[in-house]
């Protein structure tokens, strides 16, 4: 019983053990870094709940990311609002603004779902570089002061901000793990495989995928609050295509549909691009490489790639123990 | 005897403890910010140069401490470009960060500097504001404002080009604004008018649509392009048929020497204000030509030269406080006194605003020995940001963008 001894939950907790213990023995760039995987993981872990759990490939996911993020620089820049008005805010403006634009995107698929997602992302961007009066365009917002949530710890510091976001990280997995384990998750991954099984089995298809399409607006509106906080700057780099890409490819490389997957690759790809990037002004070509050994090797992502082995393994197991079972039989 | 040795311990530890100068004389470390990846990566290559040669050419010394570079790539993004800051001044403990490209990564940078209290050195970032409504306390600009060259110009297109109408156009953000807004404030001033704003996106290859729709009974076009935009646009504008009737004119980084080797004869007889030309004709900009031109096999531009004078200027103040860079307020304190009379752009200093006092020229593109030249064909010597406004009042009026000055004209 080998494969029990590195079980899924098993893993998990010594992960967020060694998560909770660790800063006060890491450099302040490497937590730093901790910090960008965990908010960047939040957003994976969001946009895994439509392109994992039911399949929709959005390439606008930035857009939910950006409105989080200035809403807490517009906020709390111009009128000193405080954590607790931000992010409420951020995390509702990107939910309504997710419950428009699911109107719109949702009513296709595949591509075009691809293209229209886009498209809306766009729109937010352009608003984000032409609303100048509000969004200061190009330049982007800058002096964002950390929240202060009358803690005796101030988030200035490096390592009780590590920990906010861990606290970040920590319920949006738990939020989204009940979401995707329970009746409703099933039904997205019934969707995901068949929508006209699912459609034939009475099931409001369409809603099932609005209600997921809004939580993952959500979310990603959320990890742009962390973001906003922890850079203390935003600007329309934050909602552009790339940022869209970009988490689209963490998903992809860490496993979709297995939400600790996303976050396993927003952790490579933020290490990749920041630490390789100081040794190496080469670093693109080692993101690139990594990215067509995944798809090569690993199409279902790294912890596909785990699952299916260990699934193979189990198999393996099986066989060998009925074959061991019927030699017994045989010998008795 | 147990006693005898404590104390001689203590005495030794007392030597290690009290004399933190020889403890510490370790190099001086310099963290240089830039792009190397991406759009921008070519400007970060030339901006790593100019600062590395000067380095080189001081034998990587400042005063007579050894120096060591730390080149960090913002990838075009500010989240990157704090990220790196956050390296440089916590895992690298450097003692002065210089460089830094886009208006977008010098805001995002500002409140870090100051926060990190750490000596910066804003090579190229020329927007307005880093040093005028946001001046940062820890930082000193060795490069310009946007708006700065323009000033002068706008007076001069007028007194002396003669151009009465202009058509701008620009690309569509802060350094495009405030590029035309400079120009546009002294143009008009003197009588000039603007009678069309046209702001095509950043990052526009295609500018048909735009073209299509300048005024034709205009005198001159006013054109700030960067990076791609910049190889594009001037071949568009004469395939378009306009460069025989509307003269071109415009921002320093339109025709930067960074652009020539991909530019032809499109280009010839532009005519822009920088603080820069590769053509300056001195003894130290001949030699910093010829050099960089051996080292790199390319012409410098504006963002070589600007990163070479950074350079110098770290060295200058470090020589101020004899090398002890780490005595913070000192040397930030030297860095806003420095003065250099001889770089290859000319003589520079610093106004209360920590922003270079310094010469701009007007140049025009020639075609010599088959090459593209920044001709100067006038300078106007010491030239302030504020140009011959007051700066309290300039400051009061907020900073130029798309619609300020508004177009009276159009």
């Amino acid at each position: 019983m080998r494969s029990a001894v590195f079980s899924g939950p098993r893993v998990a907790v010594i992960v967020f053990l060694l998560l909770l213990i660790s800063p006060p023995f890491l450099s302040s760039f490497l937590l730093t870094l901790l910090t960008q995987a965990l908010i960047y993981a939040i957003l994976a872990m969001s946009l895994d709940i439509i392109l994992g759990y039911t399949g929709l490939a959005s390439l606008g996911h930035a857009a939910y990311f950006g409105l989080g993020a200035y809403s807490v620089g517009i906020l709390s820049t111009r009128y000193g609002a405080g954590f607790w008005v931000t992010l409420p805010t951020g995390v509702l403006l990107a939910v309504a603004v997710a419950a428009i634009f699911g109107l719109v995107a949702l009513r296709s698929t595949g591509v075009y779902f691809l293209m229209i997602t886009l498209a809306l992302g766009m729109v937010v961007w352009g608003l984000a570089h032409r609303w100048v009066t509000m969004t200061q365009g190009d330049n982007g917002i800058s002096a964002i002061p950390r929240p202060d949530l009358g803690l005796p710890l101030s988030l200035a510091h490096s390592i009780p901000f590590y920990y906010f976001a861990l606290a970040g990280f920590l319920i949006t997995f738990w939020i989204l793990w009940v979401i995707v384990h329970s009746p409703f998750g099933h039904t997205l991954v019934g969707i995901r495989e068949s929508e006209s099984r699912m459609r034939t089995l009475g099931y409001h298809v369409w809603l099932h995928k609005y209600i997921g399409f809004i939580i993952a607006g959500g979310f990603g509106g959320f990890a742009g609050v962390l973001w906003a906080y922890y850079n203390g700057f935003v600007s329309p780099v934050d909602l552009q295509l790339a940022t869209s890409v970009e988490v689209l490819l963490m998903v992809a490389l860490g496993g979709r549909g297995t939400l600790l997957g996303p976050a396993l690759g927003a952790g490579i790809i933020v290490f990749l691009k920041n630490l390789v990037s100081v040794y190496t002004h080469r670093w693109l070509l080692i993101l690139g490489a990594v990215y067509v050994l995944t798809i090569v090797y690993a199409p279902e992502g790294i912890l596909g790639a785990v699952k299916q082995w260990r699934r193979r393994a189990n198999s393996r197991l099986l066989r060998s123990e009925v074959s061991g079972s019927a030699e017994r039989t045989e010998g008795g | 005897m147990k006693k005898q040795l404590i104390v001689s311990l203590l005495a030794v530890m007392a030597l290690f403890i009290g004399w933190p100068g020889w403890a510490q004389k370790g190099p001086i470390k310099l963290g240089f910010l830039t792009q190397m990846t991406g759009g921008g990566a070519a400007v970060g290559k030339d901006m790593s140069n100019g600062f590395m040669m000067y380095l080189e050419e001081i034998g990587s010394q400042l005063a007579g401490r050894k120096v060591e570079v730390i080149i960090e790539d913002t990838q075009g993004d500010p989240a990157a470009a704090l990220t790196k800051l956050r390296k440089l001044a916590e895992s690298d403990k450097v003692h002065a960060v210089a460089g830094i490209f886009l208006a977008n990564e010098g805001y995002a940078l500002a409140p870090k500097v100051d926060e990190y209290q750490m000596p910066t050195v804003w090579a190229v970032v020329s927007a307005d504001d880093l040093t005028q409504r946001k001046p940062v306390k820890w930082a000193v600009r060795t490069g310009w404002t946007s708006s700065q060259p323009n000033h002068p110009f706008g007076d001069y297109v007028v007194k002396t080009l003669g151009y009465k109408k202009v058509v701008t156009i620009a690309m569509d953000y802060a350094f495009g604004w405030e590029q035309v807004g400079g120009f546009q404030r002294t143009f008009e001033e003197a009588g000039g008018q603007i009678v069309q704003k046209l702001w095509p996106p950043l990052g526009t290859t295609d500018f048909g649509p735009y073209l299509a729709q300048i005024k034709r009974d205009a005198d001159a076009v006013f054109a700030v392009m960067v990076a791609a935009s910049a190889l594009r646009f001037p071949k568009q504008y004469q395939d378009a048929g306009l460069k025989a009737r509307l003269p071109l004119i415009g921002g320093g980084t339109s025709f930067d020497e960074f652009v020539f080797p991909s530019l032809g004869d499109e280009a010839v007889g532009a005519i822009t204000p920088m603080i820069y030309s590769a053509a300056i004709d001195t003894p130290v900009n001949r030699r910093f030509v010829k050099e960089f031109r051996t080292k790199y096999g390319k012409v410098p531009g504006y963002y070589a030269e600007a990163s070479y004078t950074a350079a110098r200027w770290i060295n200058e103040a470090a020589k101020v406080v004899g090398g002890n860079v780490e005595d913070k307020e000192k040397f930030l304190a030297a860095l806003r006194r420095v003065e250099i009379s001889d770089a290859p752009r000319g003589s520079i200093k610093l106004d209360a605003y920590a922003n270079p006092i310094e010469t701009v020229y007007v140049r025009k593109v020639e075609r010599k020995d088959g090459e593209l030249w920044n001709t100067v064909i006038q300078t106007f010597p010491a030239v302030s940001q504020f140009w011959k406004y007051k700066p309290e009042e300039f400051l009061k009026q907020p900073v130029y963008d798309r619609n300020n000055p508004a177009c009276k004209y159009c």
